[in-house]
């Protein structure tokens, strides 16, 4: 006779779109913990895998979003994304090509919200991973769950005398152990994280690996597997493909080059500072209530402040910030004193705000000069 | 696969960019999915897929306009609408061919796809094909074949076969476009031709005399679209190994030697071996060594029933480089100190903390300059405010004891650049050796060969036992090494 353990119950429909807060079964306290308590808890928090030979697809309503670049820009448009040819061309190859996307580019450009967007117009769950230094596989892949399988050793060691009890022999009696050893390097006991969850999204997802410029070279290395064959391999099970590949993005402010490998895997996408026509389209939808007057010279006004010698340009989120902040304090006109007392919300940094602080009557009387809203 | 894209990957590289042949399958599946329809989303697709770096898009971004617009069909850009002429040749089934003004362009037009390699292969083996013009057809003299050429509509068409075949693609410097020309007017049979432009010279004949002037004026034609064409590909093709070539040229060129022009080129490149530098350096490598992690330690132990069976570190982190420059101003040496601070203030901040001082009878502190004002404009500053004194090494020491008496601690490196000519000044060796007995390391780099050393008012043996390298230091290449091997004693 073999013992089974009762597998978990799937959550089935349960997502957990931004995982990493703490799961208990792992947080170290478990050892003090009732051994019901963290039964309960283990039951509860497994979201068990979704079986690797279920061959599912995108969902209909992402693959036909997906399918021309015109259409994914019109999407994006839908959820106040305004993309640019470049974007959804990179957007349309991604999905088509099967390849990851690298997007480069300022703070502030709108490179994550590219992936939170993406989700939202393909009606995709989008799995968020921030990388970090010191990031691991533990955190990022997958990692097994110690305290249920130290918990189920426990429960094990009771009825083990009912497994070996009626062995005659110490040969049969290794036979009948042998039968079951694997049992806890089984995906029951495999805790999924951001990028196996990704994988394991039966209608396919976005999978957002932000900022990985932060986390370590050796990590970098660790995704190749994942960027290239949408697989993990774990060691003791064997890999675990994709059952839909997900879209993945990944996000670079470049404070440290990144390797070869990874760029070759990789689309590359660079985001730069938008035109004052899409930067004005993006202001309205983010900010619907700007009346046209201001968004014009507002935008008029950060477009030549970047051409100030400033060290933190200001980028689309910050114009978007002030474009808020002006509406809150019912502004419908640039003057100077205006500007300077909301300044700080365009500029981060004390020397940036003195470097323009003697310039703020000549950019803010040409943005109103120019920023009247012209018939175009 | 796509011989139009092959060459442009190819162009690319020439060029400088890094491609590898997986990325060139991308962007071939990638022209299959956007088509060479819209030319916008073409360069849009290549971008994405060719270009991985923002250096690279920049290349990118270029020759795809000199590749496709001078590049491949100027002749049948004329005659079809502005999107899409140049890029149909190479998508036989989309090509719209039929109803073209020319006879023989539905026909040879499908066969640009396939120039590249056949081409080279007829070339090769000397025969002229049906389908390809180059050349005379059976029976045809080349000289004749010559002429109906070079009045025919298919000129330009022959000269793009004659230089595939010729193999003009591998064009390095412009100095080769004389002979590639002259390869090219060969194919098409320019020497039968001269022959019998010698053979008509000689008659004294007024029909010989026309017929001598329409040979010379047919051969100034193809001679010129040939060079065009030529020219385009140099263009395309040798730019990026000319300059890679000028560059090596300047690496290796004494810094004292540098003409202006060179100094906007060192500009560039010093800014690549920052990069490189940066790459190398920047890694953080992880030791294992220190404290016990004792978090860590205990949560990974709960797979072996809280036994802390594995112990996990804290991660030391790398310092980061601090190094002091010191720089001797004085007229012989200046040049140098130019090239070393632009290379410290590339790596500055990012890789390595810099302190930059500058001497030559006192000592200056030259931070705040090369801070507030831009590179070129801080240099000349900094010459003016600290050159132009007597050197005197022993006091710029005394003068940065004195006034920064906390700067060189053990994660200092020192860096002197200077000629070690104090004329006859003391050369306060006991603060020098208190000085590199703090630092971590003191390195010296000087102009002057090792020969020179001690001859004359120089005193560099003198220093030379208390640094831990000195080093003759010629050219930019030589700095970057000396800088690469400080930053090394940081891994």
């Amino acid at each position: 006779m073999t013992i089974r353990i009762r597998p978990p119950q799937a959550i089935s429909g349960r997502l957990r779109p931004y995982p990493g807060a703490s799961d208990p079964v792992e947080a170290g306290a478990g050892v003090a913990r009732l051994p019901q308590a963290d039964l309960k808890e283990a039951d509860g928090l497994c979201a068990a895998p979704a079986s690797s030979s279920r061959q599912s697809m995108m969902s209909h309503t992402a693959t036909q979003s997906l399918s021309a670049i015109d259409t994914i820009s019109a999407r994006l448009e839908g959820v106040g994304y305004i993309s640019t040819p470049a974007i959804s061309t990179a957007v349309y190859l991604a999905h088509h090509l099967r390849k990851p996307i690298l997007v480069e580019g300022p703070a502030g450009v709108g490179k994550t919200e590219l992936a939170q967007s993406l989700s939202r117009c393909l009606e995709l769950p989008l799995l968020r991973m921030q990388c970090y230094e010191g990031l691991d596989e533990t955190k990022a892949l997958y990692e097994w769950k110690y305290g249920k399988q130290l918990l189920y050793t426990q429960v094990l060691r009771e009825r083990i005398r009912d497994v070996m009890g009626d062995a005659p022999t110490l040969e049969e009696a290794y036979a009948r152990l042998g039968g079951f050893q694997d049992l806890f390097f089984s995906r029951d006991f495999l805790a999924p994280r951001p990028v196996l969850q990704a994988m394991e999204q039966p209608g396919g997802s976005v999978l957002l690996i932000d900022e990985i410029d932060k986390a370590d070279e050796a990590f970098e290395a660790l995704l190749l597997e994942v960027l290239s064959d949408y697989q993990v391999t774990v060691p003791e099970i064997g890999p675990i493909p994709a059952v839909t590949p997900p879209l993945v993005l990944l996000t670079s402010n470049n404070t440290r080059e990144l390797g070869d490998a990874l760029r070759r895997r990789c689309l590359h996408l660079f985001i730069g500072f938008p035109d004052a026509g899409r930067e004005r389209r993006i202001v309205r939808a983010r900010a619907p209530d700007v009346p046209d007057r201001l968004l014009h010279q507002l935008v008029d006004f950060v477009h030549s402040l970047r051409s100030e010698n400033i060290r933190k340009l200001p980028s689309i989120a910050e114009t978007i910030d002030w474009a808020r902040t002006l509406v809150l304090l019912h502004a419908d006109e640039l003057e100077p004193g205006l500007v300077r007392d909301t300044l700080n919300v365009l500029l981060k940094r004390q020397a940036d705000t003195a470097e323009v602080s003697e310039r703020i009557e000549t950019l803010t009387r040409s943005a109103v000069a120019g920023g009247q809203p012209r018939q175009s | 696969m796509d011989a139009l894209l092959t060459r442009y990957v190819r162009a690319l590289r020439q060029a400088g960019a890094q491609v590898s042949p997986a990325e060139t399958l991308d962007a071939a599946s990638a022209v299959s999915l956007v088509g060479y329809a819209s030319r916008e989303r073409l360069r849009l697709a290549l971008g994405v897929t060719l270009a991985k770096t923002p250096e690279d898009k920049a290349l990118h971004d270029d020759m795809f306009d000199r590749f496709f617009t001078a590049g491949e069909d100027s002749a049948q850009d004329e005659a079809a609408g502005p999107d899409a002429p140049q890029l149909q040749p190479a998508t036989p089934g989309a090509a719209d061919e039929t109803g073209r003004d020319e006879t023989g362009r539905d026909e040879t037009g499908r066969d640009e796809t396939g120039r590249d390699e056949t081409g080279r292969q007829t070339g090769a083996s000397g025969g002229t094909e049906g389908r390809t013009i180059e050349g005379a057809s059976a029976g045809e003299d080349r000289a004749d074949a010559f002429l109906r050429l070079a009045r025919g509509p298919d000129l330009d068409l022959a000269i793009r076969q004659a230089a595939a075949a010729a193999g003009v693609d591998d064009i390095r410097f412009s100095s080769q476009s004389g002979y590639f020309i002259r390869r090219i007017l060969e194919r098409l049979g320019v020497r039968e031709l001269e022959e019998r432009l010698m053979a008509a010279m000689q008659q004294d004949t007024a029909e010989a005399q026309a017929m001598a002037a329409a040979m010379i004026a047919a051969r100034a034609r193809v001679f010129e679209r040939a060079r065009d064409l030529v020219e385009q590909r140099f263009d395309v093709f040798g730019r990026g190994a000319t300059e890679a070539f000028m560059d090596d040229v300047v690496v290796n060129r004494s810094l004292a030697e540098l003409s202006g022009r060179d100094l906007d080129r060192m500009r560039a490149i010093v800014a690549r071996m920052a990069r490189r530098l940066a790459i190398r350096h920047g890694r953080r490598r992880r030791r294992r060594l220190g404290q016990i992690d004792v978090r860590r330690t205990v949560r990974m132990s709960l797979r072996n029933e809280a036994i802390p069976f594995e112990l996990f570190w804290k991660q030391s982190r790398r310092e980061k480089p601090k190094i002091v420059a010191i720089c001797d101003v004085s007229g012989s040496v200046a040049r140098y100190v130019r090239f070393l601070l632009l290379l410290l203030y590339a790596l500055h901040e990012g890789i390595a903390d810099l302190r930059a001082f500058a001497f030559s009878s006192r000592l200056h502190d030259v931070e705040p300059i090369l801070r507030s004002l831009p590179f070129d404009a801080a240099m000349s500053r900094i010459i003016r405010v600290a050159g132009g004194g007597s050197t005197d090494y022993g006091q710029a020491l005394v003068d940065l004891e004195r006034g920064h008496p906390d700067i060189i601690d053990r994660r200092t490196s020192v860096l002197i650049l200077g000629d070690g000519r104090s004329n006859q000044t003391d050369p306060q060796l006991a603060l020098f050796s208190s000085l590199a007995d703090r630092a971590r390391r003191v390195v010296w780099l000087t102009p002057e060969p090792e020969g020179m050393w001690g001859s004359g008012d120089s005193i560099l043996p003198l220093y030379r036992p208390l640094c831990a390298h000195m080093a003759y230091c010629r050219t930019a290449s030589d700095i970057e090494r000396a800088v690469d091997e400080m930053l090394s004693a940081y891994a």
